[in-house]
Formats: C-alpha cells, sequence, structure tokens
C-alpha cells in the first residue's frame, strides 16, 4: 500500500526563459544560477521539504539534461524517500500519442496518473522562477480553513506595479471575485506569485474539462481560474508578506542577486530555520591572495580572487586574476576573469572567460551619468556559458553576447 | 581504478599531544583547512583509486568521527555492495589495542567476508592527495607481500612529537631493507614511511593469525621488522605533497601549508576531489570595512574585520575591526568587534569577546577550547 498524501507539490519547471536569453541557451530557467551557489529551483523545493511537502513532481520539458541532473534523487533537499520523494516529470508518448506539455495546465493534466499515487487532498502548484522563503503549509490551513477550491498566493504591490502582474480582486474575506491579467488599470495590488493550492478533486475535474476543450489554451491562469470563477467555486487569495522575487528578466536577475549584499539584504539565505539546500559543487574554501581587495561582496567556496571585488555576487570555481575589477555584477560558477580585465554592472555566465585586460560594461560613474538613477539595471552587459572574450576586447553595456569576440 | 581492492583505515592515533582539540574527539576527526576533518584526505583518495568498501578502525573518541562520516554518501561509500564500515572495538576484549596487529584481529571478520584480493591501509594522520592506484599496480608489479608508501623527507619530528615514525632503506631494486622506529632527528633526507600499506587479503589474514596466536600485536616490530627477509617488502616512492599531522605545530604548519597556490593544487586541483560532510551554508559575505589577504575562507562566514595569513572554517563571524592574523578559526566562532588575534587556534563555537588580545608564537600556537568564551 502507497501511503496517502495530504499534498504533493507540482513544479512547473519547463519554462525557457526567453526573456534571460543568452544565459538559457544550454539550461532551462529553473537551473540558472543564483546568488553564488544555489539555482532558482533550490528555492522551491526547499520550501516544499521544510514545509513539510516530501512528495515533488518537477515538470520538465525545455532543455532538461542539465536540470535532471541536477534534481537528481533529490537528496540534497532530503527528498530521497522510500515513499515520495521528488521526481522527474517529462512529456512522454503514451499508446501511439504523444505531445509536449501544451501549457501549464495540460502539464499537470498529463500527470494525473502520477498525482492519483499518492491520493492527496491536495496539489500545490508551483513555478521555478521565483526567490522567496514560505510556508505552504500555513497556506493549506488557509485553504482548508476558508473551505477553498483554489487558493492562491498574493503579494501586494504598487498599484504602478501592479499592470505587471496577474491581479486578484477580492472582497473582503479575500475571496476573489475577479482575476485580470496584467490589468491596464489595476482594481487591487494584489499579485499573483505563482503559488496555487488545489483540493485535488476539484482541480482533476477542471483538468479534465479543460483538456475536452479544443479552444482551451490548457493554462491556469488564461482557462483554469477564469473558469472557476464563472462557476462560483470558492477561490481565496493568501496574503504573504514575505520577500518574493521574479528573477525571469535579466535585470531582476542582477537586482535579485544584489538584494543579498549589505547589512540589510531582505533575504537571509544560510538562516538555520528555513535554509534553502542545493547540490553541494564540493570545493575547497575560496582564497584571498596577498592583493585581493574584496568590499561588500559575496564570495562562494572553490572561487579564487586575486583582483579587487566590489558589490558583486561570485560563485563558486570562478577566478579572478591579478589587477582584475569586478564591480556591481553577478559572475556565474567556473568563469574566469583574467589579469587586469575590468567587469561591471555585468552577468557574466558560466565557464566564460573574460581576457586579459578586456573591458565588459560600464563603469559606476558613466553609468549614473547617463541613465537615469534606479534604472541602471537597463545597461547590463550580458556574457553567455562558455563565452570567451578575447585580450583587451571590449563589451559594451547594454550588449548581450552569446558567442565569442577574440 | 581498480575494484580489486579495499580499505582499512586506522582512525585512531595517539593524540595527547594535540591538546584540548582531541579532548572530545579522535586525531582523525580534527577540523582541517576551513572545511575539511583529517580523516577525509585518506578517505577521499581510496575512494577516488576506485575502492568501494572501507573499513573505519576506531578505538576510543570516536563518536565526532561517526557523526561526521555518517553513512559515508559524501564520499560515495553508502553502498549496497561494500561501502563504509564503522570497526570499533570489541569491549569485551579489555583495553585499548597495544598495536595495530590486535586492532587488525577485531576487524578480522570483516577482512574475511571481503571479496577483494588485496587491501590497503592507512592511517587517518596525514594530508595528502595519493594516487593509491599507482601504489597497487607497483605492488603488482613487483610481485610483493607488502608494499609502504614512503616520502623522501627530513626526518625532523616536532619536540612534543608521539613518536611512532617509522623510517625504511631500501635497495636499488625497492626492496626494504631496513625498518627503523623513531630513529634519532636528523637534517640527512630519509625515507619516512607514510603509513601506508598493501598487502593481499589472504596473507594479512595469516599474519593476523600468527600474531594472535603469539601474543604479538605490534605491526612494524613483530611483523615488517621481524619477517624483513623472508617477507618481499617493497618501498613505493610518493613524490607529492605529504604531511602527517602528529603535533599542534605540525597541525598548524599544515593548514598555513594550503595559503601556498602549489600545495593547494595539489589536494584541491585535480579532479581528484576530497570530499566531507556538507553543511548547506550559504556562501560568505563581506561587508563594511573587511580585509581580507593570504586566506582560506569556506561558505557561510560573514567578515567585517580584518584576516591575514589564515583558515577560517564554516559559519565564523569576524566582526567590525577585529583583526585575525596567522590563525586558524573553526566552524562558528565568533569574534567580536576590536578583538585581535595572532597564531591562535581556536576550536569550534568559541566566542572571542570585543576588544580581547590573544597572541601565540610560530611554533607554540595558542588553541582555545571547543566551546570557550575568552
Amino acid at each position: 500500500m502507497r501511503m496517502k498524501k495530504t499534498a504533493v507539490a507540482m513544479l512547473l519547471a519547463g519554462g525557457q526563459g526567453s526573456r534571460v536569453g543568452v544565459l538559457t541557451k544550454k539550461v532551462a530557467k529553473p537551473a540558472l544560477p543564483f546568488g553564488g551557489k544555489y539555482r532558482i529551483i533550490d528555492f522551491p523545493l526547499s520550501n516544499c521539504v521544510n514545509s513539510g511537502i516530501d512528495t515533488v513532481g518537477v515538470l520538465t520539458q525545455y532543455m532538461p539534461l542539465d536540470l535532471n541532473a541536477y534534481v537528481g534523487n533529490g537528496q540534497p533537499w532530503d527528498l530521497d524517500r522510500n515513499d515520495g520523494g521528488v521526481s522527474v516529470l517529462p512529456p512522454y508518448v503514451r499508446g501511439k500519442d504523444g505531445e509536449w506539455y501544451k501549457g501549464t495546465a495540460n502539464a499537470i493534466y498529463q500527470n494525473i496518473q502520477y498525482i492519483e499515487r499518492y491520493d492527496p487532498e491536495y496539489v500545490v502548484v508551483l513555478s521555478g522562477d521565483h526567490v522567496y522563503k514560505m510556508d505552504y503549509s500555513k497556506m493549506i490551513d488557509f485553504h482548508k480553513e476558508k473551505g477553498a477550491s483554489c487558493t492562491i498566493a498574493v503579494l501586494n504591490v504598487t498599484l504602478e506595479e501592479a499592470s505587471r502582474f496577474g491581479i486578484m480582486n477580492t472582497d473582503d474575506d479575500n475571496r476573489i471575485y475577479e482575476f485580470e491579467e496584467k490589468p491596464a488599470h489595476p482594481k487591487s495590488t494584489k499579485a499573483s506569485m505563482g503559488v496555487y493550492v488545489f483540493s485535488w478533486k476539484k482541480l482533476r475535474q477542471y483538468l479534465i474539462e479543460d483538456e475536452a476543450d479544443p479552444n482551451s489554451q490548457n493554462d491556469f491562469g488564461k482557462n483554469i481560474i477564469p473558469r472557476m470563477l464563472e462557476d462560483k467555486e470558492p477561490l481565496y487569495a493568501y496574503e504573504f508578506n514575505g520577500y518574493w522575487k521574479d528573477v525571469g528578466t535579466l535585470p531582476s536577475l542582477w537586482e535579485t542577486n544584489m538584494e543579498l549584499l549589505g547589512e540589510d539584504s531582505p533575504i537571509k539565505l544560510g538562516d538555520p530555520s528555513w535554509k534553502i539546500y542545493s547540490r553541494n559543487p564540493n570545493e575547497p574554501p575560496h582564497y584571498t591572495a596577498p592583493d585581493a581587495v574584496i568590499t561588500n561582496s559575496m564570495i562562494t567556496e572553490g572561487a579564487v580572487i586575486e583582483g579587487a571585488v566590489e558589490n558583486s555576487v561570485i560563485f563558486y570555481g570562478v577566478h579572478i586574476g591579478k589587477g582584475a575589477v569586478v564591480k556591481n555584477s553577478v559572475i556565474m560558477p567556473d568563469t574566469h576573469i583574467e589579469d587586469g580585465a575590468v567587469v561591471e554592472y555585468s552577468i557574466i555566465g558560466q565557464d566564460a572567460t573574460i581576457g586579459e585586460r578586456a573591458k565588459v560594461g560600464m563603469s559606476r560613474e558613466d553609468a549614473i551619468k547617463s541613465v537615469h538613477p534606479g534604472k541602471l539595471t537597463g545597461y547590463l552587459a550580458v556574457i553567455g556559458d562558455d563565452v570567451v572574450i578575447g585580450k583587451d576586447q571590449v563589451v559594451q553595456a547594454g550588449e548581450m553576447l552569446g558567442e565569442n569576440r577574440i | 581504478m581498480n575494484n580489486d581492492a579495499f580499505g582499512l583505515i586506522f582512525a585512531y592515533q595517539d593524540d595527547n599531544v594535540m591538546k584540548s582539540l582531541t579532548q572530545k574527539r579522535a586525531l582523525s576527526s580534527i577540523p582541517f583547512g576551513g572545511r575539511y576533518r583529517i580523516v577525509d584526505f585518506i578517505l577521499s583518495n581510496m575512494v577516488n583509486s576506485g575502492i568501494t568498501k572501507v573499513g573505519i578502525i576506531t578505538r576510543n573518541n570516536y563518536q565526532s568521527l561517526m557523526d561526521h562520516l555518517g553513512s559515508g554518501k559524501e564520499w560515495d561509500l553508502s553502498r549496497k555492495n561494500g561501502g563504509l564500515y564503522m570497526l570499533p572495538p570489541f569491549f569485551s576484549q579489555g583495553t585499548a589495542y597495544r598495536g595495530k596487529m590486535e586492532a587488525l584481529r577485531n576487524a578480522e571478520s570483516f577482512i574475511r567476508k571481503s571479496s577483494q584480493e588485496y587491501v590497503i591501509m592507512a592511517n587517518a594522520d596525514s594530508i595528502a592527495n595519493i594516487d593509491l592506484d599507482a601504489a597497487l599496480e607497483y605492488h603488482k608489479s613487483k610481485g610483493a607481500d607488502i608494499t609502504m608508501m614512503y616520502k623522501k623527507q627530513a626526518f625532523k619530528p616536532a619536540e612534543e612529537d608521539v613518536g611512532q615514525n617509522c623510517v625504511i632503506k631500501t635497495q636499488e631494486d625497492g626492496r626494504v631493507i631496513d625498518i627503523a622506529m623513531d630513529p634519532a632527528p636528523s637534517d640527512e633526507i630519509v625515507n619516512l614511511s607514510m603509513g601506508v600499506m598493501i598487502m593481499q587479503r589472504s596473507l594479512l589474514e595469516t599474519l593476523i593469525l600468527e600474531c594472535s596466536s603469539h601474543n604479538m600485536y605490534s605491526l612494524h616490530r613483530d611483523v615488517l621488522q621481524r619477517r624483513i627477509n623472508d617477507l618481499k617488502i617493497y618501498g613505493f616512492e610518493y613524490s607529492g605533497y605529504f604531511q602527517k599531522i602528529d603535533s599542534i605545530s605540525s597541525y598548524f604548519a599544515t593548514n598555513m601549508d594550503l595559503l601556498n597556490t602549489d600545495i593547494r593544487e595539489q589536494l584541491f586541483g585535480t579532479n581528484r576531489q576530497i570530499y566531507t560532510k556538507i553543511r548547506d551554508e550559504a556562501p560568505t559575505i563581506y561587508r563594511g570595512q573587511s580585509s581580507v589577504k593570504n586566506s582560506l575562507v569556506a561558505d557561510g562566514c560573514v567578515i567585517e574585520g580584518t584576516v591575514e595569513n589564515s583558515i577560517i572554517f564554516r559559519g565564523v563571524h569576524i566582526h567590525k575591526g577585529a583583526v585575525i592574523r596567522n590563525s586558524i578559526i573553526m566552524q562558528d566562532t565568533e569574534v567580536q568587534e576590536d578583538s585581535e588575534l595572532n597564531y591562535v587556534i581556536t576550536d569550534k563555537d568559541v566566542v572571542i569577546r570585543e576588544s580581547r588580545k590573544l597572541f601565540g608564537y610560530n611554533l607554540y600556537p595558542m588553541v582555545l577550547a571547543k566551546g570557550s568564551v575568552v
């Protein structure tokens, strides 16, 4: 007998992440490196295990190899379980037919069998491109208390920001009466965080109906939620007050990394009460050479710093050579910044090489002069994985480079 | 890569010279190099040589070691076939082992049940990244009964050294012709045994039985020295970095060796990784007026002060104005504002309160016991 689970989480990790361009050429967005040693998917996975959810389906589609290898048997997140644990769920062929996941709802629909194995009361639907720490068990409690069919986690945003999100219009009891995707004139500031709790029986029924509708795009936001609202199902908004960041764009990826720095960083990765777990790269401690100068930065094991690093996030295995200067930048794993190179306001992908005396990005002074303050991130230089920038080469601010420049 | 050898690690050493560092742990589980324990090196060496079955022979104070090794999964030794075996003493035998042959007798059934043809035995008291495969190949090619690994170096043990240093002489073909225990120190280069030994499992079984039936217990005296003529004992020279830790000063110096890039490359720069227990720490944060020069810093630290020529373990917090020089700061130590440390070793969970000044000496670093508050 398989043990019945109260809740099963389904993590939508198939997104291509086209808005982060060259950085997702080889990997799916949830596998993007973040915060020195993490990948984005570490956040929902760690949240699950910290919330007591031990059965997680990871739905992959785009560039799954790296993500599959990373998730593996789930051991780093304590999700290698006799019963449940983590399962990577790619689209598959059944009978003569097989198809890709057509939409978010279709992805769950195609895995009804997986969910049914655990006969859960609730299904938590998550996405793989957000950085946040959240106790899903509290949200499930709220869902139960309200007798909801579906509960959607929301974050209070400013009125201006509201037109970039899916907005929940609710009554005083937080019951949702209307859902608007990126409204031009938002009526509420409750933005969907892409975290849903469904009563499984209800969701199952709606997924089957949705699949039968040939006009549906099989999407939660576009089809399932509007249909449930039409049917007057009890949908509730669950207000979340913590830190939450969508890292689906280059500026937000950069900014979220930068927010890890400084005394009053809004997110504490190492907080022992809610640890974020990751697959460990097993590197020796980082080495700072006699001439290294490190200011307000995050440095990970396996890095070697011989130059100057300021306001930057340095991942494992990164080498910063003598006389090199790295400022306000994110340097992803195993990248080499060679002697005398200067990197400013940049995101450099994995395994890249910035040659001697090369210049990437724009200096802080120039950026402030030429750009509206607070909008600096639009002027990021971005270098893709494995890209080689030759000696003395220049990469301008705002450039995104997926190929070598030698 | 070979699968025809299993490993045996002697994870107990005479450790009374290590002061408070071995108060609650064996020498093999003393923290080393920012995130490791001493045992990680030889254990990883074995795993990297394709060994999938390792027995850890313990004697006393092994709780910390067991906690560190757990199921062995970080060394890829959590296996259905083989894997990691803890071999603590049977207490019915009475007191501690008098020698290695007695300890091996205790592990006899583990040895007998192993299917591998060869056994590689080693002490968990040294820092090196050894290719044991090469040594095994040498052993096979020589048709040796026993192969001892050695390193050419001057023999100058620290004054408080516990001894147990074995110096061998070899003839041209590698055959060992003399084995001396704790000879007089000298500046001359000698062949210092690394404590790594290879033999056939069947020979080891025979030797264990022979020793126990004659009330003999010393591997060096009763086996190696006594039978130097009738057993084919060969020496295999190792030319890479190797340091035995047998005193506070050698512990300190070996840690400081890691600040040398060549040595660090030899130990960590190859694809033969050194594995250790994972702690899931966030990367280290540098804030404010931090200044860190020529140091190794593990994950999970917050550095707001000055650090020079030091080894900083995981989860250490160095506050503003604090100055750490030539020191080893172990896991979760907190050094508060304006304190100053020079030639100090702080064990785990030490708190140095504001404006304290502690100075040791190069050859005699000050050691603060686990959990001390200064």
